[in-house]
């Protein structure tokens, strides 16, 4: 189902944030390889967005570091960052030329062809549906060609549909050698659409690995007792005192 | 910084309402300053100084005592005078911002309203700093000196025209407490022709009593028509007016300068905020900071877009101004100079603004309800207020970028007190404002 891991291509290692007296990170480290679908999840303030919007050099950690600069990193936000005013292919040339592209017009056409909205190229994003919307914003956060990709809660507020149709996007990125790493809180997307999962709480790093280690980690911790895995991951969490 | 230049017109020409209220608000706001000009405070405060001694306020008229203070009194009724001593302290405080005016009655004025042999004149002293000021002040005065001249003349041709009446008609007249029964014209027409009629018709006396007839005949006819003569003598007193500082525009020509200042931190103002703003809204300003354009390069960007957009439209303004005012197109460079400094101090409040409130509609809301007072604070003339909340007033204004720009607009178009000044305070503005904008940056995500 999803492609060999191979070389490191992102690493950050020790990373820390602090909000007045709230410590949102505490000594985090996360290495990702070529073409590896990371999830990073957690409960709400866990330190999901913090960690990531770190690695994209949005903020910068109060201690530790990140292997690649911001240009180096392709970064889509959780909430679509794009001109509603602006049609499709506007906003993709748009960012293509602020991006350097060399030829803007070719990189418009090959995202057009990447998302499959080539047909609605000319529509204004304002009347594109939260779907669409959604594909276009992660093509943009692609234009720059860079080796690794951030999505923050990718599929969050688009109906099973929608977000099957995007899942389906990004696993053709990672196919196709882009290394992945996204936020998110539902654990079913996370063990269907990870090659690893990341867990958070608290700002601190608390698991790491392949989702059916982590499953058997929660399982080990509840003793298995049938209950369904949202649950289980709680009972493990507070087992961490989280 | 071109592209999302190019963008952000782009999207300027897909909010046609937008651009229309843009254009439209500032000029219906700066129609109805232009009308609120056109009145000044009610009672403005004018320093007074009666220089005639307290002996010498009345003027005797064939034996009448008239009170010139009492007759004058019209001129108090429109100011709330400051009494002063001395013409020196008068103009002390017109210089030093106290009054409006100042309103001078020097000392042969009721010896001169006595004579008749020259009018009397009273002494205006103004400072011009301001246009709508200094018109304020001549009007005023003007107008309130018409009344009391209306007074005085009145009663001087009632006295006039009683005396007149004696010597047409005849009749008692009462002088320093003896009666006199005066004869008059008409009745010495009587009597001589009476006399004409006792003499021989032979006698030689007879021409000479008819040409003493027809002198008075002519003489009553023609007293006569001295009523409406009496009538149409209306200035016993005439206005001096001194000019003691600043420029010489006029109001009307002032009201261009105030329009074009007027729209263009309007459209400047809300074009700027509104752009920073609206990066945020559309969670574009991440995305772009992220190593696409710098913090600074973005500020730069909308300050640019605000300020051309801003010049393009008030530069097309007083063009379509000149062709109903009289503008001297001489000067076109200069206005485009002021235009744009004006423009890039109102652009980096505008980028401030948008970027302390994040949202544009907060932003748009945040820029009108400042600008608004801060226009009619620049506004205020001095005297109009106490010396102390005037200096408050002026230190609030020389913060922000519309006192400034009206001056360097007013000195660009209609060549009053030097250009390079305001210049050089907007200039300080647009860096003081750019810092500002760029701090408040720092917490706009």
């Amino acid at each position: 189902m999803f492609p060999a891991v191979s070389e490191a291509v992102l690493s950050a290692q020790g990373l820390s944030k602090r909000y007045g007296k709230r410590e949102a990170l505490r000594a985090v480290s996360l290495d990702a390889c070529r073409g590896e679908l990371v999830a990073v999840i957690g409960p709400n303030g866990a330190g999901k967005t913090t960690l990531l919007s770190i690695l994209a050099g949005i903020q910068r950690p109060d201690a530790g570091s990140v292997n690649r600069g911001p240009r180096e990193i392709g970064w889509v936000p959780q909430q679509a960052a794009l001109y509603g005013k602006l049609t499709v292919a506007e906003n993709l040339r748009l960012f293509a030329r602020l991006e350097k592209a060399e030829d803007p017009d070719a990189e418009v056409q090959r995202m057009l062809d990447l998302t499959g909205l080539a047909d609605r190229a000319g529509d204004q994003v304002s009347v594109l549906s939260g779907g669409n919307r959604q594909r276009v914003n992660i093509a943009i956060g692609l234009l720059g060609c860079q080796p690794v990709l951030l999505l923050d809660e990718p599929s969050s507020a688009l109906d099973p549909r929608q977000r099957e149709r995007v899942w389906g996007f990004v696993l053709s990125l990672a196919e196709r050698g882009t290394t992945v790493v996204y936020s998110t809180h539902d654990i079913a997307e996370a063990e269907r659409h990870a090659n690893r999962v990341v867990v958070l709480a608290d700002g601190e790093l608390i698991f790491t690995g392949t989702p059916d280690a982590f499953q058997d980690a929660v399982e080990a911790e509840t003793g298995g007792r049938g209950a369904d895995f949202e649950q289980a991951f709680v009972a493990y969490l507070k087992a961490r005192g989280h | 910084m071109r592209w999302l230049l190019a963008k952000d017109l782009r999207i300027l020409r897909r909010s046609p309402m937008l651009v229309a209220l843009l254009v439209l608000y500032p000029v219906v706001v700066a129609t109805l300053i232009g009308f609120a000009l056109s009145r000044g405070p009610d009672k403005p405060r004018v320093a007074f100084a009666n220089l005639v001694p307290s002996s010498g306020q009345e003027i005797d008229l064939g034996g009448k005592r008239i009170d010139v203070a009492r007759q004058a009194a019209p001129l108090f009724r429109a100011i709330d005078p400051v009494r002063v001593r001395t013409r020196a302290e008068a103009v002390k405080k017109v210089r030093d911002g106290d009054v409006l005016g100042a309103l001078v009655i020097p000392q042969d004025t009721t010896r001169k309203l006595q004579t008749g042999l020259e009018p009397a004149t009273v002494d205006v002293y103004y400072s011009a700093d301001d246009p709508v000021k200094a018109s304020f002040v001549r009007d005023t005065i003007k107008s309130q000196v018409q009344d009391a001249n209306n007074a005085l003349t009145r009663e001087l041709s009632r006295v006039a025209l009683q005396f007149l009446g004696l010597i047409s008609t005849g009749g008692n007249y009462s002088f320093l407490g003896r009666d006199f029964d005066v004869l008059g014209l008409q009745r010495s027409e009587r009597m001589l022709e009476q006399a004409k009629a006792d003499l021989p018709r032979a006698s030689p006396a007879r021409d000479r009593i008819d040409q003493v007839v027809r002198f008075a005949r002519l003489a009553r006819e023609n007293l006569d028509l001295s009523d409406d003569v009496l009538s149409s003598v209306s200035s016993p007193l005439r206005v001096k007016q001194t000019q003691l500082d600043g420029g010489a525009t006029a109001l009307s020509s002032f009201a261009v300068p105030l329009a074009a200042a007027v729209s263009l931190m309007f459209i400047t103002l809300l074009l700027a905020s509104g752009a920073l703003a609206l990066e945020r809204e559309e969670n574009a300003y991440l995305r772009l900071v992220r190593g696409l354009v710098s913090r600074t390069g973005l500020l730069l960007e909308k300050a640019g877009l605000a300020a051309v957009c801003s010049t393009v439209v008030v530069l097309l303004m007083l063009c379509g101004l000149g062709l109903f005012v009289e503008l001297d197109w001489g000067r076109l460079g200069l206005w485009g100079l002021a235009t744009a400094f004006g423009a890039l101090a109102f652009a980096a409040m505008g980028l401030t603004v948008g970027a302390m409130t994040r949202e544009v509609r907060a932003a748009s809301l945040l820029c009108v309800m400042a600008s608004l007072p801060l226009t009619f604070l620049a506004l205020v003339p001095s005297g109009s207020v106490s010396p102390a909340l005037y200096d408050v007033i002026r230190a609030v204004s020389a913060l922000f970028p519309f006192k400034p720009t009206l001056n360097a607009l007013d000195a660009a178009i209609n060549g009053g007190e030097g250009l390079a000044l305001p210049l050089a305070h907007l200039a300080a503005l647009f860096a003081a404002f750019a810092g500002l904008s760029r701090l408040a940056l720092n917490r706009f995500a």
